[in-house]
């Protein structure tokens, strides 16, 4: 993987250079985005269970894939100093608008704003998503009917949880989980996709009980809401500062709850088949949709969530066969993965460091 | 903002959630007790709102009602058969005794492994049917012959032959047993016009009327509407068309067919032996073969094909000729018997080197057993190919002969139609799994991308068959009886066409 640079404009990398005091952190950081970098570094996020920057008990790392899990025991064995106080935030990527802690970039609000009327049209610039929407939803469903041990053949196996969607847009994944009996929410930035997916999903009994808003997980949080299950698919790579973002959803989380989050890996060849591919060669997507510099990594999604106190215990990958047209779950993460974490329960008192 | 209003709701949410938040220890699948009718907001969706019509209660159409309420992912699903054959109001086991109906099908092993997942089989069991073990297929000419015996694949039995009434029984017995609710789910009526879904029939009206018509409104015009001929209304999220070849469903959704007549028609009919039958007799004659097939205790069926004009003719003999003519044609009319030469046993011995011989290759060709009476009317019936260009259109399925009719020579077209119910069952799992819309088009692709290709090789291949076996032309002759001759002392090849015959594969050369 090609490393990364201190620069924030992501179109043309600039040669590498560490900033001194982060030359001495653990040498997997080195692959992580810069702003993400920082935000790790900072002391400004709280976390748990003290100052250790990894916590080294990451549960059951025999359930990630192969090559997970000789990070994961590289990074249980590493013992860090203490993070040295941070040098001050670089200039943010978002254009103003929104409080510090908001997850909004109005670029890429704007972006989706432009589209909004095709969401259910599926040969349109959704159509990637409703093609790979089936193998989401099954690795959803047996994370979900494992996690809340559910007999995998009820035909609505979510009756009585509680799951929220966020950046649910059209509806696309909400209205499978009602089917499958959740009691779904589905919030998205962008007011046009709520009313969207209010119209379509008030055609069928089962989805219309959908409540869907127009929000953030920030507001959210704020408001003391928490759910069973938290899904957030194909948004994290939209968002301004992804740390927050998923501190928010584990804000969301109940203890012990589910969080699945699925999005793209920012590697060459994920560069090649996301980007190049399906927006400039098959043209499935408009230009621009995805930025490769925003895109994250599986080792930075697990790093963040353990920060959010989520801990992952299993991840896939999709891939695309161009040949019989069928997205399938595979263990090679490197274009298109899904996470699912476990949010840890509230321990009374800290286990000793 | 519409997020005000929620707010209420979120907040009453947050005192039962805290009421349940120990999900993880609550029994798999705690929920209210489903009745069966889905609450929207107050709302119930009325008892005239289906997810799965039916059209045609036919052995393809009942098939696929078994099926869907056989599996734990479907048999929930609220589904309804549209016919009014009143044979669908039976409870009992047809009787053994009495004379076998004339229209039977041969179901292959693999439609019988279907019969058995959906728990039918064993009242088939119970009722009229026949195994067999051993087939004989040779032509007028004499040149060669063929013997397929079913260990030569290490089977008990090619296949099975039954009266169609007994299937079409069998299956509704079963429904029975697994949904109380029966009467509620077999409308004896004909539908009579269908509309789908359109962008016109989304228009709602807005404020005027209550909110719960207008949900209802919205919820039904996103569903295909059938009328029915006793003024009933039906709404549904698919409507499966199973009414057989000349399918009301197929011409209102205005899908296009292919096909051509064959110039040929059969006669079906049943006779009497002396003695049990227990093998199938296949004979290619100049204008089309006769089949006689055992259908239990003494009795076989008999499809013979034959031009319009014979066909007729053959109709209106008297019984005691129509017998000789049978005896003729399966014994010594048309030309001679045929028999194994010195060649046939080299290339037998040659052959066997490849994965062993076949039992089948040692037995010699054997007479048909006389028929001694006809004892049921003559039916005729014109053949020919079609094959319907799709096979699904948004909250539409096609299945069996609505789909494809095919010549009966081989007696495969039933199993396809079984294979489409087993398949299109799959299909709609796979999608409740995944909490998809049923009657979403990508989702039923999956079916016909499934189904076309295996259905377009057979109607391919048993056309190829009928047009060659159609054609009194000396080299052609030879080159048939070549095929006989390979068919029956090339053990290998043996294997690879009673498999593909019985289902088992999916091609007959290529695995």
């Amino acid at each position: 993987r090609p490393l990364r640079s201190d620069a924030t404009d992501s179109r043309a990398p600039p040669p590498w250079s560490p900033p001194a005091p982060l030359a001495q952190q653990h040498t997997m950081l080195r692959r992580v985005a810069p702003p993400l970098r920082r935000a790790l570094a900072s002391s400004a996020v709280p976390h748990r269970g003290g100052a250790r920057l990894l916590d080294p008990g990451l549960s059951s790392p025999h359930a990630l894939p192969p090559q997970w899990r000789r990070w994961a025991s590289a990074a249980a064995a590493s013992s860090l100093p203490p993070p040295p106080p941070s040098p001050p935030q670089g200039p943010p990527r978002h254009a103003g608008g929104g409080s510090a802690a908001s997850s909004l970039n109005p670029a890429e609000v704007a972006k989706f704003a432009a589209i909004a009327e095709t969401w259910w049209d599926s040969q349109g610039p959704f159509k990637p998503l409703h093609l790979m929407n089936p193998t989401r939803l099954s690795f959803i469903r047996s994370t979900l009917c494992r996690h809340f041990r559910r007999d995998p053949y009820s035909a609505k196996p979510l009756e009585g949880l509680k799951v929220i969607d966020v950046g649910c847009g059209g509806g696309i994944l909400s209205e499978p989980l009602a089917r499958m009996g959740a009691t779904v929410t589905g919030i998205d930035a962008v007011d046009k996709n709520i009313k969207i997916a209010h119209i379509h999903a008030a055609s069928d009994p089962t989805t219309a009980s959908i409540e869907y808003c127009c929000t953030t997980a920030e507001d959210l949080v704020k408001e003391n809401k928490q759910f069973d299950a938290v899904i957030s698919l194909e948004v994290i790579e939209h968002v301004a500062n992804p740390l927050e973002f998923c501190q928010s959803l584990s804000a969301l989380t109940v203890p012990n709850g589910a969080t699945v989050i699925s999005t793209i890996n920012r590697s060459m060849r994920a560069y090649a088949a996301a980007i190049v591919g399906a927006e400039y060669i098959l043209r499935w997507l408009p230009i621009g949709t995805h930025e490769w510099s925003k895109l994250v990594t599986p080792e930075e999604l697990v790093l963040a969530l353990q920060r959010a106190s989520i801990s992952v215990e299993e991840m896939a990958g999709f891939f695309y066969n161009p040949l019989t047209r069928e997205w399938s779950l595979s263990d090679d993460t490197s274009i298109n993965y899904i996470a699912y974490g476990i949010k840890k329960s509230e321990a009374p008192s800290a286990t000793p460091q | 903002t519409p997020c005000c209003a929620e707010r209420g709701c979120f907040a009453a949410a947050d005192r039962i959630r805290k009421a349940s938040r120990a999900f993880s220890s609550a029994p798999a699948g705690a929920s209210e007790p489903q009745d069966g009718l889905e609450k929207v907001g107050g709302v119930r969706a009325g008892d005239d709102e289906l997810d799965v019509a039916i059209v045609g209660g036919g052995m393809v159409g009942l098939a696929v009602a078994c099926a869907l309420s056989n599996m734990p992912l479907t048999k929930h699903l609220r589904v309804a058969v549209i016919d009014s054959n009143p044979a669908l109001k039976s409870t009992n086991y047809l009787k053994k005794d009495g004379i076998p109906d004339s229209r039977v099908s041969t179901v292959t092993p693999a439609t019988i492994s279907f019969f058995r997942d959906i728990g039918a089989w064993e009242h088939i069991l119970q009722q009229r049917h026949a195994f067999f073990g051993k087939m004989q297929v040779w032509d007028y000419t004499g040149l060669g012959y063929t013997r397929y015996n079913a260990s030569d694949v290490c089977k008990e039995y090619l296949g099975c032959v039954v009266e169609n009434k007994v299937l079409c029984n069998s299956l509704l017995l079963r429904l029975q047993e697994q949904k109380e609710d029966i009467e509620k789910m077999v409308y004896p009526t004909r539908l009579v016009s269908l509309a789908f879904p359109s962008k016109s029939r989304n228009v709602g009206v807005a404020g005027l009327k209550p909110p719960s018509t207008e949900a209802e409104e919205l919820r039904r015009s996103n569903l295909v509407k059938l009328d029915l001929s006793d003024g009933q209304t039906l709404y549904s999220k698919l409507v499966v068309g199973a009414d057989g070849s000349k399918s009301n469903v197929r011409q209102i959704a205005g899908i296009k067919t292919t096909g051509w007549s064959y110039p040929q028609s059969a006669i079906i009919c049943t006779v009497e032996h002396t003695a049990e039958n227990d093998t199938a007799w296949q004979r290619f004659l100049p204008s089309g073969p006769i089949a006689l097939l055992p259908i239990g205790d003494n009795f076989s069926n008999i499809v013979w094909t034959m031009s319009p004009e014979e066909a007729s003719r053959h109709k209106s003999m008297s019984s005691e000729d129509f017998v000789m003519s049978v005896n003729r044609a399966l014994d010594f009319g048309y030309g001679p018997h045929p028999n194994s030469s010195s060649l046939d046993h080299y290339v037998e011995r040659l052959f066997s080197d490849f994965g062993g011989t076949a039992a089948s290759t040692k037995e010699c060709f054997e007479v048909p057993p006389r028929a001694i009476g006809l004892i049921s009317e003559r039916m005729a019936f014109p053949l020919s190919l079609m094959h319907s260009h799709d096979y699904v259109s948004k909250r539409l399925a096609l299945v069996g002969d609505a789909a494809h009719t095919v010549h009966p020579l081989a007696g495969q077209g039933v199993n396809l139609g079984f294979g489409d119910a087993a398949a299109l069952a799959k299909v709609i799992s796979e999608g409740v799994s995944v909490g998809a819309d049923i009657g979403d088009l990508s989702l039923l692709n999956r079916y016909e991308n499934d189904r076309k290709g295996a259905n377009v090789a057979m109607a391919a291949v048993l056309d190829g068959f009928q047009k060659m076996y159609s054609v009194d032309f000396g080299p052609l002759n030879v080159l048939r009886a070549a095929a006989f001759h390979g068919a029956q002392y090339i053990s290998p090849l043996k294997k690879n066409i009673i498999s593909y015959a019985m289902g088992d594969r999916k091609s007959p050369l290529f695995s």
